[in-house]
């Protein structure tokens, strides 16, 4: 099993929907994928619906760790939702939980960033 | 009763899938619970991926061996690689730290490990290449027994 992205503008938020593994693997076609989105488009923040996701390990923390630093030298922000438990351990280890905000669903993620 | 099995595939980023599948489904014959079986493919997909970035720095002619055993409650993994070793196997432990910040490592396999296992030793020898014995007791729902 693979990872499915899907990646929609909504106003200027990059949404950043996962479906399926984020490993060392698929994380590599992630970041180009959403590198080359930011090269074309103008994004001023980043929302990741992670509802989708069913596995993720340390591979999917440096490259969602790289997309915050990435929006953050523009001064845009990133807003995490739908985290599945297990995600949310990981997250809680590595400390991402103090610079990346996290919300319920994608909905209410837009609305943390005044676009929904 | 034992129950051993090995496995061993090219050190290409596509087999870390296959490798924690594997595994997980080699486990599951002791009942793990949902977030037991959650950890070990996660141990495994990081020291898969220790292996094939840090051991061959991607360089896929390399192989990646895996043993497993099962035994009571008792998981034991044993994750090897013939690449270029670690040099300083506590500095690599720390929680954070990489030897590849351009390659967007989070620094967090090893802390993954250690937080998901009972067990982790590392045992590395410049250019001969890294082994790591994992161990993880499983906490059996006792209802189940009778």
């Amino acid at each position: 099993m693979g990872l499915a992205v899907n990646l929609e503008l909504k106003h200027t938020v990059l949404c950043i929907r996962l479906d399926g593994e984020l490993d060392h693997h698929t994380a590599d076609m992630l970041r180009s994928q959403v590198e080359e989105y930011l090269r074309k488009h103008t994004v001023n923040h980043i929302v990741l619906n992670l509802e989708g996701l069913s596995f993720m390990d340390s591979s999917g923390l440096g490259v969602i760790l790289g997309r915050y630093k990435q929006i953050k030298s523009q001064n845009g922000e990133m807003v995490v939702c739908a985290i599945s438990p297990a995600v949310k351990r990981l997250f809680e280890m590595s400390g991402l939980f103090k610079i990346i905000k996290l919300e319920e669903d994608e909905e209410l993620a837009l609305q943390a960033l005044g676009v929904a | 009763m034992r129950n051993e099995m090995k496995i061993q595939f090219s050190a290409l980023s596509q087999n870390e899938s296959f490798a924690r599948v594997t595994v997980a489904a080699f486990i599951a014959q002791i009942d793990p619970t949902v977030d037991e079986l959650t950890e070990i493919k996660t141990v495994v997909s990081e020291a898969v991926t220790n292996a094939i970035i840090h051991g061959y720095e991607n360089k896929a002619t390399g192989m990646v061996y895996i043993e497993a055993a099962i035994e009571e409650d008792t998981i034991h993994l044993t994750i090897r690689d013939e690449g270029l070793g670690i040099r300083d196997l506590d500095e690599a432990r720390q929680p954070l730290y990489t030897s590849k910040p351009e390659l967007e490592r989070s620094g967090m396999g090893f802390t993954i490990m250690e937080n998901f296992m009972d067990s982790v030793e590392v045992i590395s020898e410049p250019s001969y290449g890294t082994t790591i014995h994992l161990t993880k007791y499983l906490t059996k729902n006792k209802a189940m027994c009778n």
